[in-house]
Parts: C-alpha cells; structure tokens; sequence
C-alpha cells in the first residue's frame, strides 16, 4: 500500500525535473514535513543519509563521499576543521536572498569569520543546573561547579568530556581557550584537581537522569537536557553564569565538488526563511540562529528559561586547539582522571 | 550407522584429505577473528598518531613512550618513568583480583550447591542463574545504579527496616563497582565450577571419611584438587573481564578515575582520540594477561611432574 502511495506521488510531483539534493545530515534532526515542504516549493527531489557524530561525518567525507553530498551540517569546531581539511566550498552572501536573516551575533563566528561557507543550523548552550530543592543561593557563577558551597559538595556531576570541562574551567578563570601560558595551564590544572574532590561523579548520558534522580544536587549539562529534566518534574534551574558559558552551534555548509551546487545553495536559503528555521526548533527544542522566528515557535520551546540566555552574557564556542597545545590539554584531563 | 569399516590412521591419504576441508572453520575462526584484529592492533600501536583520530603509516614507538616515559607537562623536563598509566593498569588489576575473588567465594558454594542436587532438577537451577543474562549488559548495569542509588529501593527498604537513618553512600563507590563486577561475571564462575563438581565422584568423599579424614581436610586434599581444573577456568574467565570493564566503573563507580577499560575506550572516540596509544594500551594489557597465564601453565606442568 505504502509503495502504491508512493509511486503515485512519484507520478503526480514534478520530481526529478529540477534535480537532486544529497543532504549529510544527523539522524533524526530535521522534520519529514519540512523536507516534503521544500521539495514541493522547489521540485527538488532531496535525498538524506545520516551520520551520528561529527567525527564519523568528517571520516566519512575524507574516505572518499566528498562529490556525492551537497551539504552536510557539522558542529562548530568541526567546521573549521573541514575547512582547514579543504573540505567546504564557499559562496557569497548574494547567494542566498535570505542571508540578512542570519541573527547578527551569529554571522561573524570565530569557525567561519563572516558565513563563507556555513548559516547556522540549530545552537545550544552549556552550563550547569541546580536542584533548587537543595540549594536555593545564588547560582549565576561557575564556582557552584567549581568551588562549591557546603550544601552541594559531594553532590555533583560533570560532563565526562574533556572539551566542556576544560572549556568551562578556563572560562572560570578568565584564561584564554588553547592558551599556551604555563602560569595558565597550571592555575586550570591545579584548580580542577581541587574541584574534583566536590564531585560525586563524571557522566555525560546520565547528566539528566542524574539530577531527576536526586544522585546528583548540581551537575554540569546541556540546556535541552536540562529542560527535559525539569520537564520530568525535577526542580531544577539551569545557570547562565557570569563569568560566561558553552555554546555549540550545528551549521549547514556547502560542501566541496557538490554535484547539485545551485539546489544546495536553495537548501540553505530555504532553511534561512524563519517559518522553516522555527519548524526545525519546534522539533529539535534547541534555538535556531535566525531572526524573526518568534512568531512560528511553539509556546514552551520561546518561553523556555533554558533557550533564553540573558542578552548581557556572553557564550564561548569550544575552540579547536592546534596539535602542539592540545597535547597539553589531553595530559590536564588524564591528569585529573588517573 | 553403517557397520564400522577400518579405522582410519593418521597418515592415510584419504583421512587427510577430509580432515583438512573439516579443520577449515576452525582456521577461519582462529584466523579472521583472533589473529587478524590482534596483528592489527600490534601494527597500529607502532603507528604514527594522526591529529584528531586516526594514523598517519610512520613507524615510530611513540605511542609505548607516552605510556612509560613522562618529560613533564611540556614535555622539557629530563625523560622520568609516567606513573599515570601504570597506576591506572595497578588500580584495575587489583579491582579485577577483588571480583574474581567475590565471585569465587560465592561461586562455588552455588556450583557446590547444584551440582549435589537430584540431576531431574539441576537443569533449573542452571536455568535461572542463567536468566538474567538474557538482557544486554549495558541495561542490567543500568538497572544496578537504579537499586544501589541513595532514593533507590535498597537503601530505601534499609530506612523503612530501621536499619540505618541515613541512606547508604553505595553508587559512586568501589563497592558499587564491584557489586557489578561480581554480578556481571558470577556465572562465568558458576558454570566452570559446576562442570567439574558433576564430575567429581562422591564416593571419594566417603572414601575419606572411612579413612577418617575430616570434613575440612576431605575438601582440601580431595575435592579441590580434584575440581581445580574448574575453579582455575572460572578464575581466569572473570579475572580477564573485569580487567577491561568500563561499564561498571563508568555507570557505577562515577567514572571519577580511568580504568584500563577507559582508558582505552577514551582513545577511539571523539576528535581528541589516540589510536595507536590505545592500541599500545591494549597490547600492554594482552601481554600481561598472557604472561601470567604462562607462568601459570608453566607452573601447571611443574606440577604435574
């Protein structure tokens, strides 16, 4: 039945007679409505594969997928790494009619200096949650995570990932990312070991399940997971602290020898239109990085506390250190974890 | 069955020529599945680190540098032995010894316990040590941080007994991460040890006892020689485990220090990995474990002399 549907849809659409689209995309990360909504406006006849981790994407891309995709939508990080890796083409703003709707904070980002090659997709932020039930002080600085009041030591979780942990403690101490300050490595090292004695646990996958639990008081987390956990009933405040936080940013790029170049282009546009982009947050319940999308989201996804950063605080995107620095801040991680 | 023809000898041309098309799975197990990845694995260990995951066909000892040798944080300071890793191999070593001992004193009164029953119902007894095993590992690991956790039904049940006022600081701790250990391995003691108890032929035991030896000495110079060879299977199949865990460590334990199992798992993922390090990891751990195991068997044949 499903096939006979199917293929008299193939009949009745002007499929095929304005071309393809090759999306590398993650899974399940754009609405099926949208993707109809899009091949109907334009005839454009869209296939997506999908990927699970932006390593497993960049992997994928070099092993030889280059020329078969269109676009793919990296991480932050990731984008300056395809770019250095020769993997992005770009375009010009004229390009794409919809441009100026890119949200204005968002157009001049430290991976793609002026939007050469990528519009953003969907961003997050990261910071930490308190259950108010336990602590009810005040909570808008890292020191709740990193120098812990009585009532929360011993009761904290943090992400079991090197890049928010190092990201977040140099943001604490006001040091710069990739620092290659010994003075600075070393107050970030000597700072997260004495942390560590506060902390009941590191978990990434848990970070929600441990706060509605009550395992955890406080716990470092992503801002959708923390709203699903207070969604869950846990009286829980998600922080945006002063000294700043993590922000991630997924991107659509432009890919390289893209076969079908001008329908990429369209794609990227079409999802610039703040109808579309708000379609992919009412799905997604992360922010899209778009102006004018207010009035097409859903009530508790423009409401949410945790999708609403005060204007004044500053998010810092996790930067991608070159090899040499890095290797120091693998050995600050293994060092807090042997 | 056809009326038994001549017995084939080793040497006649026709028996060999059926035993080698027999004898080919077992090479393809031995080869694709155990000589293929762990030769793999050796070359990648001496391979050149790509940046953000992956190897660069440069053959350098770099990756068993990193693990032995430490020139400091930036790496300026005169070469001194790194500690970090092998503390890390001591901590799981002795984690792992601790487990295999658990399940071996529980383990054996158990195997003990069903093998003595009638045969009719020794068949359920195996059956339900069995059950839970039926579910993925990852899920029963998950549904122990849910029992153990401070609000969860142990501690919980222990404040409704009286028992104890405050709840019990079980997750997060080593005893959490053994208690999964124990639990995710208890069989791989049980079973071994049940074979060979079924085997054992009570009518030594009451040999003994005519000859007057006591119930502690029958079980030490009768029944445990007897069923060593089970106990030894048992140990060494939990022992190598446990000793590359990183569920429970992770899940139970808080994930607070690296465990072998980690450690290396840290290594393939994300953009930060080092493969050939972690295949270096991993080789380390091979040839520890066979190292013992050769000492053992060798200790074995000494014996048996």
């Amino acid at each position: 039945m499903k096939r006979l549907l199917l293929s008299t849809a193939f009949l009745a659409s002007p499929a095929f007679a304005e071309g393809e689209l090759k999306v590398y995309h993650w899974f399940e990360y754009i609405p099926e409505d949208l993707v109809t909504k899009f091949e109907t406006e334009t005839g454009i006849d869209v296939t997506i594969d999908t990927y699970d981790s932006n390593e497993a994407m960049l992997a994928a891309l070099k092993a030889g997928k280059l020329g078969q995709y269109d676009v793919a939508v990296p991480g932050d990080y990731m984008v300056k790494i395809m770019a250095g890796e020769g993997l992005l083409d770009t375009f010009a703003p004229t390009d794409l009619p919809n441009f100026g709707n890119i949200a204005p904070q968002w157009l001049d980002v430290p991976f793609d200096p002026g939007r050469q090659s990528s519009i953003p997709y969907q961003w997050g932020s990261t910071a930490f949650s308190v259950n108010r039930d336990v602590f009810t002080g005040d909570i808008s600085t890292l020191g709740i995570i990193f120098d812990p009041p009585p009532e929360l030591q011993g009761k904290i979780n943090v992400l079991d990932s090197q890049g928010e942990v190092l990201a977040l403690g140099s943001i604490y101490l006001g040091i710069p990312q990739c620092t290659q300050d010994r003075e600075q490595l070393k107050a970030l090292n000597d700072m997260l070991l004495n942390a560590k004695q506060h902390w009941a646990s590191f978990g990434s996958d848990i970070s929600k399940d441990v706060l509605v639990s009550g395992d955890a008081a406080a716990g470092m987390i992503y801002n959708g997971f923390s709203a699903k956990a207070r969604a869950e009933g846990a009286n829980v405040e998600f922080a945006f602290p002063k000294e700043g936080y993590v922000v991630w940013m997924d991107n659509v790029v432009l890919l390289k020898d893209a076969p079908n170049r001008d329908n990429a282009l369209k794609f990227m546009n079409f999802l610039l239109d703040p109808a579309n982009a708000a379609a992919v947050t009412n799905y997604a319940a992360y922010s899209a990085g778009v102006t004018g999308v207010e009035p097409f989201l859903a009530p508790e996804i423009s409401g949410s506390p945790e999708n609403n950063p005060p204007a004044d605080q500053k998010g810092f995107f996790i930067e991608a250190c070159d090899e040499e620095t890095q290797k120091l801040y693998d050995a600050i991680w293994t060092n807090l974890k042997k | 069955m056809a009326a038994p023809g001549p017995q084939p000898q080793t040497g006649d041309a026709a028996y060999r020529g059926i035993v080698r098309p027999l004898l080919l799975p077992t090479w393809a197990v031995i080869g694709i599945l155990m000589v293929l990845p762990v030769a793999l694995m050796a070359v990648y260990s001496f391979l050149t680190k790509e940046f953000r995951g992956g190897v660069e066909w440069d053959f350098t000892l770099a990756a068993y540098d990193q693990f032995f040798v430490t020139r400091g944080l930036f790496g300026d300071e005169p070469p001194q032995i790194e500690w970090t890793y092998i503390s890390i191999f001591w901590r799981s070593i002795w984690q792992a010894a601790l487990a295999t001992l658990l399940c071996l004193l529980i383990g054996f009164p158990t195997a003990w316990f069903i093998a003595t029953r009638p045969a009719k119902t020794r068949g359920i007894w195996l059956f339900l040590i069995t059950i839970p095993y039926w579910v993925n590992l990852l899920i029963r690991t998950v549904s122990l941080r849910f029992l153990l956790r401070d609000q969860g039904p142990l501690n919980e049940g222990l404040i409704d007994l009286g028992l104890i006022s405050e709840p019990l600081q079980i997750i997060n701790t080593n005893l959490a991460v053994q208690l999964g250990l124990f639990y995710s391995y208890l069989p791989f003691m049980v079973l071994p040890i049940y074979a060979a108890v079924e085997r054992y032929n009570f009518a030594l035991s009451e040999a003994a006892a005519d000859l007057y030896a006591s119930r502690w000495a029958t079980l030490r110079e009768i029944v445990l020689p007897v069923v060593k060879p089970g106990i030894i299977a048992g140990c060494i199949l939990v022992f190598v485990p446990s000793l590359g865990a990183f569920l429970a460590p992770d899940l139970l334990g808080g994930a607070k220090t690296f465990m072998i199992g980690s450690l290396i798992d840290e290594q393939f993922k994300g953009s930060q990995g080092n493969w050939p390090f972690g295949a270096a990891v991993a080789m380390i751990l091979m040839s520890l474990v066979l190292i013992v195991l050769l000492l053992y068997a060798r200790a074995q044949t000494r014996g048996a002399r």
